[in-house]
């Protein structure tokens, strides 16, 4: 059958370049592989010539694929798949770039962009290294292009291919029309939660961060099989400086994203996915102290060796956990199962196993020195840093690996459940992350601190006293400054954690004074070279924002005043942490009045935008926060909400929506309750009193549905609600040709209607109901994060650290390199 | 003895009362029956909603409370009570992880994750239903001679 309107085009010539870059990465992986072997000059030449060629045409490939997918997605081809599912007409041009992404296909992709450029810039300036660095970079991307291949070998799919048709993938009775694609008319969309600017640029950071711990993985590699066990440390500290830069931001990026669109009021949840993000940066950094440890004693290189290895190694094992869908249960962003978990599990096994039996061949081999260091000496701390890093990273990633060890033991147990339960994290998952993680902030604020001012090999303690005691004296006495009027009053994990908490603010404030002030005791104010001082200093920074607003988070929106009381077994609880605000009705929350003034909505989606007026008691701040929320989004039934914060120095107001009116779920079904009133009666109700203040009879009202003749009745009912306010209600009467009519009216704030059923002379009968159906009101949530600037600006500062060290050191490296040419000349 | 293996030895000791006292507050996943086995502990309960049954909130009365029925996948139900605002889309999910314990006749939910089928949008099945129909039933295309599949 030929199908009307389909390009198909595209589809064909991203296919081709598909297997275009799959050949031509595996024919790269194999020259260089080669040439790494000859030893014969002009042999090696000739396999370094055909390395080059290949691994340029599979750049060119790879952008090919990457620029024809943009194509398909941007032009809203969605007979192709992957634009129709991640994408719609209706999605604003700058989140099409993020639609890219959202897929694995498209992630994917992007990695392999990455690793292109990276593997551009070893061509041209590796020089010996190149050959065996690019066999590990050309090799990573054969591997990612089967990821993207969709082809089968010997009946099982390889790959996820981007390109496939959306007729082929899916079974309707629409693709039996060849005009199908006149009905399509709109795509899937992007999800909701990621149309926000960060998902824009973060994901790129994010994966160049992670194709770029390939290249000191790949020098490792290269040191171990060409036995230049110590020359690789100085090509590939740069770029470990460069990647714990750009994954630590990219990491980041992604907190800032949570805090600013996703609903869990924070920016870190321990989730499996950030996780497995942070492990790897934690063993890069621990690898980039072994580098300068090895650098400047000669020590530390088993574990430099072992530290490289292992950061790209753990790459690869988060994405086999968070691509393989084996997080399902325990992670609520991890991608899902496309059915390519033994692929995945292969891509790990084919660099780990390499690396592993490389390093166990040579490892006996590799210099080291019998004697032990002093305990005055800067590498012995430093290492113990590393350790310390370490630790970190393999508690998070054995508390991570839960789901993997369930499946494991359920592999050998098959479904006998009493021989194995499935585990899972307890009670309270973040504390028992927190609870490890605290003592490595305090180790960590200590070691930044003080390890800079000692010198390598051995420090005299006169020496040390000198020029560290001061930091040490100024910070403990702000630090207890800090706690004092800081009023430190987490209480929720007990005394004991409390305590740990003081102490690490301590300790990172110690971590922040002591690397600024030793640019100026240490480094005589030389902020060339003053990169790791930077960086230390911003990481203090980063613990201290992480530990006051963690420790100082509060909710605000923690009681239900001006709202009938809590019902049922509720009311026992602890106060809820949601608040119901009426339209209109200024409700009192913490030390703010809030109103939930007016809403509106977005012209083109189901995207309904909340102005919630706060005004602090003593009237001296007044804003407007606009969280808003996707209703019942694309047949979704529910809410999808981004929250809105107010930005100050020293705290951030943030809220989002929680709960709305469903219209079709409150049926009205409470009844009139029927009283018989005279002017200036008051009757009770459950909410306060009310009265009736007038009645007015006319033959002749000008208003809209009424005719002449008719006679109309105007009851003014004045009410008081038992928090002090008043308002007026007017139902009418009205009586046509001996009919009644009647109009009621409402008072939405006490969720009132009144009808006037009957008027006798000056009696009237009033019937009364406080129904739930007819108010609009949201339920919200509102936090207060204290300082979290602190965190944002100290991310910003370790990476410029990260940035001046790596600068520092390809200076360093480049003016050895002349050196030595010299001497050759 | 080097100062570097006591060094070693200490990290390692840390290292396994870290995962000892980390072992101690894992916990299991359990059906509803053999979570009433051991009511009051902690436990994740795996079940889905039970559309039959009513799903209590009344945000205006008190937005936090939320009480619905939950199945498992043994067909045992239990009444669920979660005291916090009602999830986004707890009627879509398809599967539920409830994380709480047995309070006498109910399940006193602390948190809630939704295994949503669209939330990432990759399940098929749910995007397909989001695809037109075109007013066609697959049994009069099969039918019509003018269209054949190829």
């Amino acid at each position: 059958m030929d199908y009307i309107g389909e390009n198909l085009l595209p589809g064909k010539l991203g296919n081709f370049f598909i297997i275009l870059s799959l050949v031509a990465s595996l024919m790269a992986t194999v020259a260089y592989f080669l040439s790494t072997k000859k030893t014969i000059a002009n042999e090696e030449n000739k396999w370094i010539k055909l390395a080059k060629i290949a691994f340029l045409t599979e750049v060119f490939s790879v952008l090919a694929v990457f620029g024809i997918l943009f194509y398909i997605i941007s032009n809203h081809l969605f007979e192709y798949k992957y634009a129709w599912q991640h994408s719609s007409l209706s999605l604003e041009a700058k989140y099409l770039l993020a639609c890219f992404w959202e897929g694995q296909e498209g992630s994917f992709l992007l990695w392999s962009v990455w690793h292109c450029v990276l593997g551009l810039i070893i061509i041209k300036k590796a020089k010996s290294w190149e050959a065996p660095v690019m066999t590990v970079v050309s090799f990573a991307q054969f591997c990612l292009a089967t990821m993207i291949a969709g082809i089968y070998i010997f009946g099982h799919k390889v790959g996820s291919n981007p390109f496939v048709l959306l007729r082929n993938e899916m079974e309707a009775p629409i693709f039996l029309k060849p005009d199908y694609l006149s009905f399509i008319k709109d795509g899937n969309d992007l999800n909701p939660l990621l149309q926000n600017y960060w998902m824009v640029i973060h994901p790129p950071v994010l994966f160049l961060g992670f194709a770029s711990v390939i290249i000191p993985f790949a020098y490792a590699i290269a040191g171990l099989y060409t036995k230049r066990y110590k020359e690789w440390i100085k090509p590939a500290l740069p770029w470990a400086l460069f990647s714990a830069a750009v994954l630590g931001g990219g990491l980041m990026m992604g907190a800032m994203w949570a805090y600013e669109s996703l609903t869990f009021g924070g920016y870190w949840a321990w989730d499996p996915v950030e996780n497995a993000s942070l492990v790897p940066w934690l063993i890069l950094v621990s690898g980039i102290h072994t580098m300068l440890i090895y650098q400047s004693t000669g020590r530390s290189l088993r574990s430099t060796f072992l530290f490289t290895l292992l950061s790209f190694l753990l790459i690869l094992y988060s994405t086999f956990l968070t691509r393989s869908g084996i997080l399902g249960d325990s992670s609520v962003h991890a991608f899902t199962d496309l059915g390519m978990n033994f692929q995945l599990l292969l891509f790990l096994l084919l660099f780990v196993i390499p690396a592993t039996v490389l390093l166990i061949y040579h490892f006996r081999k590799i210099p080291h020195i019998a004697r032990e260091e002093e305990a005055s000496s800067r590498e012995f701390w430093m290492f113990i840093g590393s350790l310390v890093l370490l630790i970190s990273a393999v508690s998070i990633i054995i508390m991570t690996s839960i789901p993997v060890v369930n499946k494991i033991a359920g592999f050998f147990a098959g479904q006998n459940k009493t021989l194995f339960k499935p585990l899972a994290i307890g009670e309270n998952s973040e504390h028992s992350y927190n609870q490890i993680q605290i003592f490595v902030a305090i180790s960590i604020g200590v070691l930044t601190g003080f390890t800079q001012y000692l010198k390598y090999k051995k420090t005299g303690i006169k020496y040390f006293l000198k020029k560290a005691g001061w930091p040490i004296l100024v910070s403990l006495l702000i630090g207890g400054l800090v706690l004092f009027f800081g009023d430190m009053n987490y209480d929720k994990q007990g005394a004991g954690f409390l305590i740990l908490i003081c102490i690490a603010i301590v300790c990172s404030g110690y971590a922040i004074l002591a690397n600024l002030s030793y640019v100026w005791i240490g480094l005589k104010g030389n902020l060339k070279s003053s990169g790791a001082s930077v960086a230390h200093a911003g990481f203090g920074l980063m613990l201290l924002g992480i530990l006051i607003s963690s420790s100082k988070k509060e909710i605000l929106s923690i009681n239900t005043t001006g709202i009938s009381a809590p019902m049922g077994e509720g009311s026992t609880e602890k106060p809820g942490e949601n608040l119901t605000l009426l339209k209109g009705a200024k409700t009192s929350m913490d030390n703010y009045w809030v109103t939930y003034e007016t809403d509106s909505a977005h012209p083109r989606k189901p995207l309904w935008y909340y102005k919630i007026e706060f005004e602090e008691k003593n009237g001296e701040e007044k804003f407007t926060l606009t969280p808003n929320t996707f209703v019942n989004y694309k047949g979704v039934e529910g809410l999808m909400s981004n929250p809105d914060a107010k930005h100050y120095w020293n705290h951030d107001v943030f809220t989002y929506i929680t709960s709305l009116p469903d219209p079709a779920k409150n049926k009205d079904s409470s009844q009139y309750e029927v009283k018989q009133i005279k002017k200036g009666d008051t009757v009770l109700y459950t909410g306060g009193s009310f009265t009736l203040q007038r009645l007015v009879t006319k033959n002749e009202v000008q208003a809209a549905g009424l005719q002449a003749g008719d006679i109309a009745s105007i009851a003014t009912i004045k009410v008081f609600s038992k928090n002090n306010a008043a308002y007026t209600a007017e139902p009418i009467l009205i009586s046509r040709n001996n009919q009644a009519y009647l109009l009621p009216d409402t008072v939405n704030e006490e969720r009132l209607i009144f009808q006037l059923r009957n008027v006798e002379g000056e009696k009237i009968e009033v019937g009364i109901k406080q129904s739930n159906a007819i108010v609009e009101y949201v339920t919200l949530k509102v936090y207060k994060f204290p300082f979290i600037n602190l965190l944002w600006i100290g991310t910003f500062i370790t990476v410029v650290g990260f940035l001046m060290s790596m600068v520092r050191r390809i200076k360093i490296g480049g003016m050895k390199m002349a050196e030595q040419n010299t001497i050759l000349k | 003895m080097r100062k570097f293996h006591i060094v070693l030895l200490l990290c390692v000791a840390i290292a396994i009362s870290v995962l000892i006292s980390f072992m101690g507050t894992l916990t299991t996943y359990d059906t509803v029956q053999t979570a009433r086995d051991k009511p009051g502990k902690f436990i994740h309960l795996v079940a889905r909603l039970d559309h039959t049954k009513p799903v209590e909130y009344d945000a205006v009365n008190n937005p936090n409370y939320l009480s619905f029925t939950a199945i498992d996948s043994l067909g045992d139900a239990v009444m669920v009570v979660y005291r916090n605002a009602k999830p986004d889309n707890l009627e879509i999910s398809d599967r539920l992880v409830l994380k709480g314990a047995i309070k006498e006749d109910y399940f006193d939910c602390r948190e809630i994750l939704m295994k949503c089928p669209s939330k990432y949008k990759d399940d098929i099945k749910a995007v397909e239903e989001n695809l037109p129909n075109a007013g066609i039933n697959k049994q009069e295309a099969d039918n019509s001679p003018a269209i054949k599949k190829i």
